[in-house]
Formats: structure tokens, C-alpha cells, sequence
């Protein structure tokens, strides 16, 4: 059944990549098409309330292409972590999406829906029984927390995908799936290397990133019994033994281990050869089957509702003691809030941040120097809906607030109205831990329909 | 004096999931990446980016001559506090080392 032959259209749905490139890719005969379609590069929004960070309408446009390819080359379609998050709610959305395609297309498929969200109850269970584990560093669990949590799920690995493939889907909508396991599932079924397996799919999960030409997305990917051999689709990118090599570098930790439910890879003794201009050619990852099989959790919580304001300062005394002013107004605001409100500094976070000083890199910024002018943005945080209003009562004092009393009102720029911005629901990451399965899919179900 | 930045081909920091961050010194050559792995001091890294000594991973990759560190965040990715969620703005920090 070897070699197995994938071909990764782009590291994530979304951000395009060049359809010549994709024709190449399928007139090599793949035999399965795989890409993400997830991340939590973006922060816990996603997660946190469900949606996804794409517009709909690009991953519309860009799974049409994908389905066309699909249906050309005759082969399983498979996207990973649907919709950012991969929530059900996601793996629904992108089923969705395809239907409408499938009638547009005038298209017969049978879909396979992997759902990875896991319910309170099941994970406090797990948490009582010690089945659940943190990584370094996690937050401190426990049931309240775990009740806060707005969607939890479960990443799913190889075993999961395959359990899919099995059914004899033509397109796998998974719900959040490590980016690895959509490419390795396959080869590792028909008995690829495993450590290849695993240090392919790592190469290419971010599509022509490990090539010369990242833009142009697709790549494909050869596993057999000792190896993989990688090569961009399209004609102007080129795999070199150093761009392959350096994307180990990329995102990871630790740029020789890698791990993933059921185990960890280890290329600290692999090796890269380039075979041709555009190809090269890798062996010598291990795999190390875990004692336990274990899946990571991501969850995430409200952090409260945020509210925004900006100011400009072009005045230079302000300029030249921005921080001064913020830290005297910051104080007479919390008195204020505190007295007009009755609300407690417990119930909200009041913060300033000066663009254009160190509004980057906060307390690590060494190069301080005094700018022409200064954006305040204040940020505010409140645990219930206030936020808002605590916005409208400080927004006169930072149109005019003083550095002393000895002065005329000054007025600083709004460059906007209204002034405040309502972000709404923030969210954050609350989870950073493994959950140990007697059985892959224990925690996961498998949904078949026919459109 | 040359800053660290002007020394190497490249130096490029990433989150790597929501609690960590890590940065890359692509060397571009064996005697540069053999000058900044003698004279690049954990010391240095870890004053500059205010962490301690056991969060620091320094990893010194012969075969791609590039030194790689790694460390958890302080504020997670995308809390209220955090400022630069990808935390790609970092390198920026060791570019302007003198060295």
C-alpha cells in the first residue's frame, strides 16, 4: 500500500494558496488531500465563544477549490480542527458550508463529522478520577473552573482520523485535531514509518512554510517504510535541506520532540537530503509509544467584558510625562468609579498603555525615548457589563485631565465618536492539560451523513 | 559595538501553543553561531526578558547553526495583560542586545 502520497493544499483554510499549485498537486496522484483548519494562534476568542476567526465566505470559496480537487483526483478530503476552535458547533458550521457546495457542485459525498467537545460533567469525572494532568505551566484546576469554562475540547490524533477514513467518508470535518495527525493518519494506517509518519506531517503542517516560497501553500508529501520525501507543488517554491530542517524550529518548544496523543517523536537524529532542486529526502525520527494513551485539552473562560478608549497627546509637557499623568489620573479615576459607582477596584481592572513609549513590550522595553506624540489607550475590564459605563464616567477626565491644578483645562484629541469602543466578552485560556483514555475514542464520537 | 541583531542572518521569536514562546537566532554561518554560543550567556537572556534561570530551554542547533530559547509566558496568550500574542515583537529585544 506504500508509499502513501498527501498533499497539503496550505497550512490553515483561510489563507489561500495558488490553484495551479493545487492542479500540480492532484496530477501526482495523491492519496488523500488533508489540511487545518484551526489554531490557537489568535488567542482564546475562538475557543471561548465558538466561532470562527475566517469569514465564512473565504473558507466557503477556498473549500469549493478543495472539493473540486477532491472529487478530480478521487480521493478522501480531510480538514482538521474546523472553524478555529473546532467545537461541534464548528464541525456543524463546516458541514454546513459543505452541503451548500455540494449542491452548488452538484456533488454526491459521504461526509464523516469527528466531534471533539467534551461536556463539564465528563471532564470533572476525569479530574476526580486523576485522569486528568497538567503541562508546565497550567492553570490550577477545579470544578469551578471547569464550570466557567465556556467550550472545552479534546485534540484528537491519529487514531481518531483513521476511525474516520475507515467509514470510507470522502470529506472528514474534525472537530479540533492536533495539526499533525490529518497527514500522519494515513501513512501510519498502511504502515509508514511511525517516527517518519509523525516528522513529515510536522514538516508540512503549515503547507509551503518549510519551502522557499510559504505563500504558495501546497506541498506534497511521500511516506514509506524508512522515510518521507517532501516537495512544494508549486513551480516557483523550492524544499531545501535547510528550510525543511528549520521548520522543527518553528512554533516548537523543543526542536526535537514532539508530542502527540499516544506518544512522542523524536528527530534528534534525523536527516535531511536534498534528492533533486525541489525535493528532499528525511529519515531517522523515532517514535515512542506512551505507556497511557493521552489527549490535550484547551478550554477556555470569560475574562470579563472589555471596554476601550483612545486618547492622542501631541502637547509636549504631556508627551514628556505621559506616564505621570496616567498613573496621577489612574488613581483619581478609581475614586472616582469608586464613589460615583460604589464599585470596588476588586470588580474591574482599569489599564493604561502608552503607544508609542512601550505599549509592546510593556516592562521589557529598554529603549525608552520621549516621541512627538503619545496614544493612550485605556482598558477597561469589568467582571459583569459594566465596563461600559465605567468607560463614559472617565471618558471627560481623559479629554482634560490636569498634571496640576495651576493650569487651564487642557483637551487632548479623541479620533473618535463615540469614544469608547465596546470590545464585549474577552476570553481566556484556562486549560494547559492531558486527559488519560482507555480508548481513543472515548472521548470523541463519529457522526456519518450522505448529501 | 554591533547589536546582536546586525551579527546574525535573522532572529525571530513565536508563541509555541498559549504558554510558551519561543525564539529563534538563525546564525547563517559556523563562526558566527560558534562566536554567539561562547559569548551569548543565559545570564544575559534571562535579565533581558525578566525570567528566571530554571524557565529558561537553551537549545544550540549545530546542523542549522542556530541557538534556539525557549520559556513559558508570564501572562498566557490573549489574557487582558498580554500585548502581543504571537509575541513575534520579542526578537525584537535580542536584535538590539549589544554584543
Amino acid at each position: 500500500m506504500i508509499p502513501i502520497k498527501v498533499l497539503v493544499p496550505s497550512g490553515v483554510l483561510g489563507l489561500g494558496f495558488d490553484i495551479e499549485a493545487l492542479n500540480n498537486g492532484i496530477k501526482n496522484n495523491p492519496d488523500i488531500i488533508s489540511i487545518d483548519g484551526g489554531s490557537t494562534d489568535s488567542g482564546p476568542y475562538s475557543l471561548g465563544s465558538g466561532t470562527s476567526k475566517y469569514s465564512r465566505a473565504a473558507i466557503k470559496a477556498e473549500w469549493k477549490s478543495l472539493m473540486i480537487a477532491r472529487e478530480k483526483a478521487n480521493v478522501p478530503l480531510v480538514i482538521g480542527s474546523c472553524g478555529t476552535c473546532g467545537t461541534n458547533g464548528m464541525v456543524d458550521w463546516m458541514e454546513n458550508i459543505t452541503i451548500e457546495l455540494a449542491d452548488e457542485l452538484n456533488q454526491n459525498i459521504k461526509i464523516a463529522k469527528l466531534y471533539c467537545q467534551q461536556e463539564k460533567n465528563f471532564i470533572k469525572k476525569n479530574f476526580q478520577l486523576s485522569k486528568i494532568f497538567p503541562l508546565n505551566p497550567a492553570p490550577m484546576l477545579n470544578d469551578q473552573l471547569i464550570e466557567e469554562m465556556t467550550n472545552i475540547v479534546a485534540l484528537a490524533g491519529a487514531e481518531q482520523i483513521q476511525e474516520c477514513i475507515n467509514t470510507g467518508a470522502e470529506i472528514i470535518l474534525a472537530g479540533r485535531t492536533t495539526d499533525t495527525a490529518i497527514i500522519s493518519a494515513l501513512p501510519l494506517m498502511k504502515g509508514a514509518d511511525p517516527g517518519s509518519s509523525w516528522h513529515g506531517a510536522k514538516v508540512v503542517e503549515c503547507g509551503a512554510l518549510c519551502s522557499t516560497n510559504p505563500t504558495s501553500g501546497v506541498v506534497m508529501v511521500e511516506f514509506d517504510k524508512t522515510g518521507f520525501t517532501v516537495e512544494p507543488m508549486s513551480k516557483n517554491a523550492f524544499c531545501t535541506s535547510e528550510t525543511v530542517a528549520a521548520h522543527m524550529l518553528y512554533e516548537n518548544a523543543d526542536p526535537y520532540i514532539l508530542h502527540e496523543p499516544g506518544g512522542y517523536m523524536d528527530v534528534t537524529y534525523s536527516n535531511y537530503n536534498n534528492i533533486d532542486k525541489k525535493k528532499v529526502r528525511v529519515e531517522g525520527a523515532k517514535w515512542h509509544l506512551s505507556k497511557q494513551y493521552c489527549v490535550k485539552l484547551e478550554g477556555a473562560k470569560i475574562a470579563g467584558y472589555q471596554t476601550s478608549l483612545l486618547v492622542l497627546l501631541r502637547d509636549k509637557k504631556y508627551v514628556e510625562n505621559v506616564k505621570k499623568w496616567t498613573d496621577k489620573l489612574s488613581k483619581f479615576l478609581k475614586k472616582e468609579i469608586n464613589e460615583r459607582m460604589d464599585i470596588d477596584t476588586s470588580e474591574y481592572s482599569l489599564e493604561f498603555r502608552h503607544i508609542g513609549l512601550n505599549s509592546t513590550l510593556g516592562e521589557l522595553e529598554k529603549n525608552i525615548r520621549s516621541p512627538v506624540e503619545v496614544g493612550v489607550l485605556c482598558l477597561i475590564t469589568s467582571k459583569n457589563q459594566l465596563s461600559t459605563e465605567i468607560a463614559k464616567l472617565i471618558n471627560p477626565f481623559l479629554l482634560h485631565f490636569p498634571l496640576s491644578s495651576y493650569e487651564e483645562l487642557p483637551t487632548f484629541a479623541f479620533p473618535f465618536s463615540p469614544v469608547h469602543s465596546d470590545r464585549g466578552c474577552v476570553y481566556e485560556f484556562a486549560l494547559n492539560h492531558i486527559l488519560e483514555l482507555d480508548n481513543p475514542m472515548d472521548a470523541f464520537q463519529i457522526e456519518i451523513s450522505e448529501v | 559595538m554591533l547589536t546582536l541583531g546586525e551579527k546574525v542572518r535573522k532572529i525571530r521569536s513565536k508563541n509555541a501553543g498559549p504558554f510558551w514562546i519561543t525564539i529563534d537566532i538563525f546564525c547563517g554561518n559556523k563562526k558566527i553561531y560558534k562566536e554567539v554560543c561562547n559569548k551569548l550567556k543565559n545570564s544575559e537572556i534571562i535579565n533581558l526578558l525578566m525570567i528566571s534561570e530554571q524557565q529558561l530551554k537553551r537549545f544550540e542547533i549545530d546542523d542549522l547553526n542556530v541557538i534556539k530559547f525557549s520559556f513559558p509566558r508570564k501572562i498566557i496568550q490573549g489574557n487582558i495583560f498580554d500585548r502581543d500574542m504571537h509575541g513575534a515583537q520579542l526578537a525584537v529585544l535580542l536584535s538590539e542586545m549589544k554584543f
